[in-house]
């Protein structure tokens, strides 16, 4: 319950709940990951989960995206009850997914991983808006997927969700292993998505990223959400962000 | 000379066989990762559809070759939702007996009602008689085996490298579980699969009727073969399944005539020569 009401102190009132997770406990075979993760996103918001490695943060994503074998609590997204719900079901109801290993397909060429993820909704971003966000795929849509430099094909794993018109995306760790002037790019990407009104999950481990795009954060440990602050208490915060994360 | 372009020809026929076969099985292995013994079993069941819809209904080779193929991949379709997908996760060896046990029972059911003999079926009128090339006799419907099965190879060699459904089922044979979570239902996917590579050998069963007849044994006798075809060839490379199957059929045929006592080992010894230097095959890529 403490996790709970610590969530709840930290949403804003009074706007749109896309996204609320309560008491989600998940498994990975006979381990159990998430111990009661409780949390939510209110629409137009960029949330980041910090935590360390191993603390649960790309599990409890993969479980919102319904990709993990077992899992209880409650995933609640649009108001619907999403805990039982298939990925592909998920998917469908707009919630788009960019995976922490990128998952560019080595057997597809940039187009056709571009061109991969069904349209589940209008709305989406153009071919073109594309390009314009990300000029670098435009050069290379006839190359194999992943002959791509890993910061074009996190582009690419970002770009290829945008077409979909799905309004939530869950981005994980997309500043993992690249240059600095990568980072930048797509920061300005997740600002400008956010701009648009996009609805964005992050999974960071790089807190200065994170703090350039967030709204709000949730500090997750051992499998559970121990703490949440807005990023305008972040200044106040940060002696015990320093020793939640060990940095 | 003409016993040489005679052989040839034959090889061309159980190649084109072959790479239909083979093809089904690689494409098959791909997204469901089994390898299906049950695959001479519903070879056999196409020609027994084309038999069947010949003699109870008087529909003739056109529609047994549009229809045989959906009935047998229907039937597959069925196979797999009510067994094979269990096997999802678990070690090859279990698709293999799966598989292999329910191509003993296919192949015992129909021995029952037709024993072992074959069972005639004419060549369609349309293609009855030959030509003669200048060099060799051409019997018309052997060459019609040949182009056509060239054509299909290449038709499903297309939709599988060259369109957007081709583009979801490599995407799900790397990774399903992403594919998924892009909003494909990727077990419907996967059944519909299974139904294409059944169906592929159900055709070849229909093609091989008016040649070798109809009998509950003929894919049984056939399937060896293919799986060292498809050992050579390397799983999972549908280009590589198609050239192969031919490639081999034609050096068995060149066999038959240069050195006839070896025709019936040639493809196995190119397996082991194969497996020696290259174990996942010519064109295979490492699991």
């Amino acid at each position: 319950m403490t996790d709970l009401k610590m969530a709840e102190v930290a949403t804003k009132p009074a706007t749109t709940q896309v996204l609320s997770v309560s008491d989600l406990q998940a498994w990975y075979g006979e381990s159990h990951i998430l111990h009661g993760i409780n949390f939510n996103v209110n629409a137009g918001e960029v949330v980041t989960l910090l935590g360390r490695n191993g603390a649960g943060k790309t599990t409890t994503l993969k479980s919102i995206m319904g990709i993990i074998g077992k899992r209880t609590g409650s995933i609640r997204f649009d108001n619907q009850e999403i805990i039982r719900t298939s990925s592909d079901k998920i998917a469908r109801m707009g919630v788009a997914f960019c995976p922490e290993e990128r998952g560019i397909f080595a057997s597809l060429d940039v187009r056709e991983n571009l061109l991969l993820p069904p349209i589940v909704r209008p709305g989406g971003l153009s071919l073109d808006q594309i390009f314009d966000l990300f000029p670098n795929l435009k050069e290379r849509l006839n190359s194999q997927g992943t002959k791509l430099s890993g910061g074009e094909q996190q582009m690419l794993a970002i770009a290829r969700i945008l077409r979909t018109g799905a309004r939530f995306l869950m981005l994980d760790e997309p500043t993992e292993g690249l240059a600095p002037v990568i980072i930048q790019q797509i920061g300005h990407t997740i600002a400008r998505l956010k701009s648009e009104g996009f609805t964005i999950l992050l999974v960071e481990q790089n807190f200065r990223f994170a703090s350039t795009v967030a709204d709000r954060y949730y500090i997750v440990e051992h499998g559970k959400v121990i703490d949440g602050f807005a990023n305008s208490e972040l200044s106040s915060n940060m002696d015990k962000l320093h020793t939640y994360l060990g940095v | 000379m003409q016993a040489l372009y005679a052989q040839l020809l034959v090889g061309l026929i159980n190649g084109s066989f072959y790479a239909l076969l083979s093809l089904g099985l690689a494409v098959i292995f791909g997204m469901l990762n089994i390898i299906n013994f049950a695959h001479g079993a519903v070879y056999m069941m196409g020609a027994f559809v084309a038999y069947f819809l010949l003699n109870l209904t008087g529909l003739g080779y056109w529609w047994a070759l549009l229809i045989a193929p959906i009935v047998v991949g229907i039937f597959g379709m069925i196979l797999e939702r009510t067994m094979l997908q269990w096997l999802t996760g678990l070690d090859h060896l279990y698709g293999l007996l799966l598989t292999f046990g329910m191509a003993l029972i296919i192949q015992g059911v129909f021995q029952n009602y037709f024993g072992s003999s074959g069972l005639p079926y004419a060549i369609p009128d349309e293609l009855k008689g030959g030509m003669n090339l200048g060099f060799m006799f051409l019997p018309i419907y052997r060459g019609w085996v040949v182009i056509f099965s060239l054509i299909v190879c290449i038709a499903t060699w297309y939709l599988i490298e060259r369109t957007r459904l081709g583009a979801y089922l490599r995407a799900a044979t790397e990774n399903p579980t992403l594919v998924r979570a892009f909003g494909v239902n990727v077990p419907r996917m996967i059944t519909l699969t299974y139904g294409l590579g059944v169906g592929l050998a159900a055709l070849a069963g229909v093609l091989s009727a008016p040649i070798n007849q109809v009998r509950p044994l003929m894919g049984a006798d056939l399937i060896i073969v293919v799986f060292a075809v498809v050992v050579i060839g390397g799983m999972g490379s549908i280009m590589g399944s198609i050239i192969t199957g031919f490639a081999l059929g034609v050096i068995e045929g060149l066999t038959k005539y240069f050195y006839p006592e070896a025709s019936n080992t040639v493809v196995f010894v190119l397996m082991v020569l194969v497996l020696l230097v290259k174990p996942t095959g010519l064109t295979g890529r490492a699991a």
